[in-house]
């Protein structure tokens, strides 16, 4: 049988082509690769499953196993989130005409070039800044790019660094910078935000994150700003876009990049699949000089009325220039941002803010609630997006203790701190949920005396 | 009744097809999105908080609110269907015009798969004895790139094939420095034909770059590699078969060279397409490869990413692998983060693991037989495609027609002839429905456009395809300024470009147009 993906396997067809090229097999296509290159055995790969029917049984046995986010409560978040997804993000993103096109020129892939300039046009009205880069990777990415963007603005190389980040951010920053850039890391004060902030004219940057990784919401950046901007130094800024509805965007208290993941959007958790990255500056030639990512911008064409789009100041990329061009730009995560797109174009201004209202009211009303429960909740005063942590006798005795209720409560930051995430997925009763079950697993062994702001995460 | 101005219609039977498609390319003439706004309406509810507010300080509370678009649903999914129609994929077209992209099938099952709760909706840090069926396809795919690549094990963590360079670069940093040679190794050595992510990858992670050009046969030149090798050298980033398609045979002997001088060699993989059973990484002494998922193994391009990309590794290397690792003890999978020399984290989480679960499915699909036979027939395809394209006057395939699965062409001797530039050929043959890209820069090869028919093709799809540039550039003989005029087919008319390198114009964002030109 011939294999679905293989018209040309068609023993028939083979043999006219290779009569036209005028060779008598395949094998002689081959007469580059020295013999003692060549694998003289098949591969030892598993038994094909060549009949769809089998292969969906197949990969049904084995993702059964799983148990998904629909069938257990969760309340895991620390760097992806499960929001509601609406059902027409799915529905673009599933559509063939963008899923399986790649790399054409603007004109007939018109509509990848403006659905992408519409999601960067979207992102700066929520972010309150002129430039925004089609998507890096990830949220991680974005963080290690603007902070290099920083470097190479101002010359500089050091650069201080909030203690409240993910670990895992932490580790991917550090591969990224250290032969570099030295990363001082500011600690977090009592309240749960970046504490003493020093810096000097040898700093490039200082780089925020809000909500940080305790769900804090920052109240310091205008202060911050200014303490950058006096020394020369700019602010960078992560935060999720999500929050923007409720939350002032960081330009409006004076940073200069913003950064940080988009999974929020309109992505699924999809075990970690639906990160990309964004990046903003102000309009400033040299800011945009340093940004290593595809640009796409709004052109004339020779109709009236008609939008044509193409690549702002491609000069800056390793596309144009190879290593002389700002880091590296290539595949990363495009239907991810026009996702992002269709995702604010639903919400609108409105749906934004109240979406950030509900979030930020389930919150609080979670926090209360464990507090209630006897969970020590840390940095009860400050103000907390989505998520919080709480300090008890034992994360791996909760957590399991929560298992048996059908319920993952939350990432484990360290032996006696977790990290609980609560979304608009999360009605009452489902805190209500948690907050029951909480009460029992801690009755074991009781509430907890103790201080302190514990490590900013290990993850498995 | 009669049809088109006023002619009597045609009697059946219909008459045949012409050669060439008649195509137009959607044109919905659609407005920005913002153009479509109005105040009130909404595209989807959210639950309301169901709780008391919470009241923010000023100091965090937003001020004014985002000027979003106000849209009802029906007429943001219609705005975007539309956008989505102005595309062309796989799915719609003949797509062999993008060379060292491997544009292939992305079979629709596999869609269904990572779209089921039981992938979409997982977290990445549930705990592993809820996730057995992911942890178990990592396992799995890990050790199929291995077998195929011969490698002692891969990561499936990076998120693209250039992220893959850049996680490969970092082991090899890691490597080194293990030994107290992190400092003096401080030179990458590639190749002008290698993606341009292995130069700038290199130059990002701190080292300096070395370019090989090719030799007169079109090889990268061995005496120049002999030339650049030495104690500073910490790698060699190269691909092969190269992005022009031809295989260096000398490949063993450059791998040698480096490992002569104390480096290490690293294999770009993006057009390992005609080498799946071939000839591995490893038979030619590698001690670092990648794989993009998103090319050799099927899953979706998806307008530039999400991709995937794997990185294999010698045992030698092995413990730098990124955490953490996927671990099968016999009955249960589990995550290994206990690695103390690896180099960390590249990117959030796992892997980009819907990709991953495409790609496992692509493979289980076909088999040990079945990758051979798209190997082979990529092969077949693209010397198939040679030959009608280089019955085209004006194409040539400098350095011969050694080649395996893409070729880097020139149009130089037509655009001599007439003027009329790779770009504008590219551009014109849209008109008919398909897209070629030219190359990377610089372009070495003059008027450059690379094809690379993948095994998704049908024999009458490449007839289809090099009857399209056969007729393009008879035009442009006939008539250049018909060429240089195009697209007439396509969404749109020509785009001035001149704004978009010109700080005072460029409008990178509807904010910044609506700033600089309507205020």
């Amino acid at each position: 049988m011939t294999h679905p993906y293989i018209p040309n396997a068609e023993p028939g067809v083979r043999a006219e082509m290779l009569a036209a090229i005028g060779a008598a097999s395949v094998e002689e296509l081959y007469a580059a690769i020295p013999a003692d290159l060549r694998l003289d055995r098949p591969l030892d790969l598993p038994e094909p499953l060549v009949s769809e029917h089998e292969l969906v049984a197949h990969m049904r046995g084995l993702l059964g196993r799983n148990t998904d986010t629909t069938e257990a409560l969760s309340f895991l978040g620390h760097g992806c989130y499960p929001h509601h997804v609406p059902a027409v993000c799915d529905e673009i993103n599933g559509r063939g005409e963008f899923l399986t096109a790649y790399a054409g020129e603007p004109y007939e892939d018109h509509g990848r070039f403006q659905a992408l300039f519409e999601y960067v046009s979207m992102m700066a009205e929520l972010l309150e800044m002129d430039v925004v880069n089609v998507p890096t990777y990830d949220g991680y990415q974005a963080a290690g790019t603007a902070i290099r963007m920083a470097v190479r603005y101002t010359g500089r190389s050091k650069v201080l660094i909030s203690g409240a980040v993910a670990a895992d951010k932490m580790s991917k920053l550090h591969d990224f910078l250290d032969h570099d850039v030295e990363l001082v890391v500011a600690p977090v004060g009592p309240g749960g935000e970046i504490g003493d902030v020093r810096i000097d004219e040898t700093f490039a940057a200082i780089y925020l994150e809000t909500p940080n990784v305790y769900g804090v919401v920052e109240t310091r950046g205008r202060e911050l700003a200014e303490l950058a901007h006096a020394a020369g130094a700019l602010l960078v800024v992560s935060t999720d876009p999500i929050s923007l509805g409720v939350l002032a965007p960081p330009a409006a208290y004076g940073a200069d990049i913003a950064c940080g993941d988009i999974q929020s959007l309109g992505m699924h958790q999809a075990h970690g699949g639906g990160h990309a990255g964004y990046i903003a500056t102000r309009d400033e030639e040299r800011l945009v000089a340093e940004f290593p990512s595809r640009l796409f911008g709004l052109a004339p064409t020779e109709v009236p009325g008609e939008y044509g789009f193409g690549d702002v100041f491609y000069d800056r990329t390793s596309f144009a220039h190879r290593e002389e061009g700002k880091e590296w730009v290539g595949t990363a995560a495009a239907l991810w941002g026009i996702t992002a797109g269709v995702y604010l174009a639903l919400m609108g201004p409105e749906g934004m803010r109240e979406l950030g209202e509900t979030i930020l009211a389930r919150t609080r009303y979670a926090m209360e609630r464990l507090a209630a429960a006897g969970a020590r909740v840390l940095h009860p005063d400050a103000v907390h997006f989505r998520e919080f942590a709480i300090e008890v006798p034992s994360a791996d005795g909760l957590l399991a203790a929560l298992r048996e209720h059908g319920i993952f409560g939350g990432v484990r930051l360290d032996d006696r701190t977790l990290l609980v995430c609560v979304t608009e997925r999360h009605s009452r009763d489902d805190i209500d949920r948690l907050a029951a079950a909480v009460r029992e697993g801690l009755s074991v062994s009781g509430t907890i005396e103790g201080a302190g702001t514990p490590a900013a995460g290990e993850t498995a | 009744m009669s049809g088109h101005a006023g002619e009597p219609f045609a009697e059946l039977p219909v008459a045949p097809k012409p050669r060439l498609r008649r195509f137009h390319q959607a044109r919905w003439d659609e407005p920005i999105i913002f153009e479509q706004s109005r105040p009130g309406r909404r595209g989807i509810a959210v639950p309301a908080p169901g709780v008391p507010a919470v009241e923010l300080p000023d100091t965090v509370r937003r001020a004014e609110p985002p000027r979003l678009p106000e849209m009802s649903q029906l007429h943001v999914l219609r705005h975007y269907v539309r956008l989505s129609q102005e595309n062309l994929g796989v799915d719609q077209a003949i797509a062999v015009g993008q060379g060292t992209c491997t544009m292939k099938y992305s079979p629709k099952v596999n869609d269904r798969f990572v779209t089921d709760p039981k992938v979409a909706e997982l977290h990445p840090l549930q705990p592993d004895d809820t996730v057995q069926g992911v942890l178990e396809i990592y396992w799995r795919l890990e050790r199929m790139l291995a077998e195929i690549s011969g490698m002692h094990r891969v990561s499936l963590q990076p998120a693209s094939g250039s992220a893959a360079i850049y996680a490969n670069i970092a082991m090899i940093r890691a490597y080194h420095a293990s030994r107290g040679e992190g400092e003096r190794r401080d030179q990458v050595i590639t190749t002008m034909f290698s993606h341009p992510s292995n130069a700038a990858c290199a130059k990002t992670a701190g080292y300096e770059v070395i370019t090989l050009m090719p030799d007169e046969n079109g090889y990268p030149d061995i005496e120049a590699l002999r030339a650049a090798v030495g104690p500073r050298t910490a790698a060699l980033m190269i691909t092969n078969p190269e992005d022009t398609g031809i295989f260096n045979p000398r490949i063993a002997e450059f791998v040698a060279l480096v490992h002569e001088a104390g480096g290490l060699a690293c294999y770009d993989q993006a057009n390992a397409n005609g080498l799946l059973g071939v000839t591995r990484a490893a038979d030619a002494g590698f001690d670092l490869c990648h794989f993009n998922l998103h090319k050799t193994f099927s899953t979706p391009h998806a307008c530039g990413g999400p991709a995937a990309g794997a990185s294999g590794v010698s045992e030698a290397l092995a413990p730098f692998l990124p955490g953490p690792t996927v671990e099968f003890d016999g009955s249960r999978y589990h995550l290994d983060a206990d690695r103390p020399l690896s180099v960390g984290k590249m990117r959030p989480f796992l892997g980009v693991t819907p990709n991953v679960v495409r790609a496992y499915a692509w493979i289980m699909a076909l088999g040990a037989a079945g990758l051979r036979e798209v190997a082979e027939t990529a092969v077949l395809n693209n010397n198939y495609l040679m030959h009608k394209v280089l019955q085209i006057k004006g194409a040539s395939a400098p350095w011969g027609r050694n080649r395996l699965e893409q070729v880097r062409y020139s149009w130089q001797e037509l655009s001599e002839e007439t003027g009329v530039h790779s770009e504008e050929i590219g551009v014109r043959a849209a008109d008919f429905g398909v897209h070629y890209w030219t190359s990377h820069h610089p372009y070495v090869v003059p008027e450059p456009f690379t094809l690379e028919p993948t095994e998704s093709y049908s024999k009458e799809d490449l007839d289809e395809y090099a009857a399209i540039l056969e007729h393009v550039a008879d035009e442009a003989r006939r008539d250049p300024g018909l060429v240089k005029g195009a697209p007439y087919n396509q969404t749109i008319h020509r785009i001035d470009p001149s704004s978009l390198d010109d700080p005072g114009r460029w409008s990178p964002t509807w904010r910044a147009y609506t700033r600089k030109h309507l205020s």
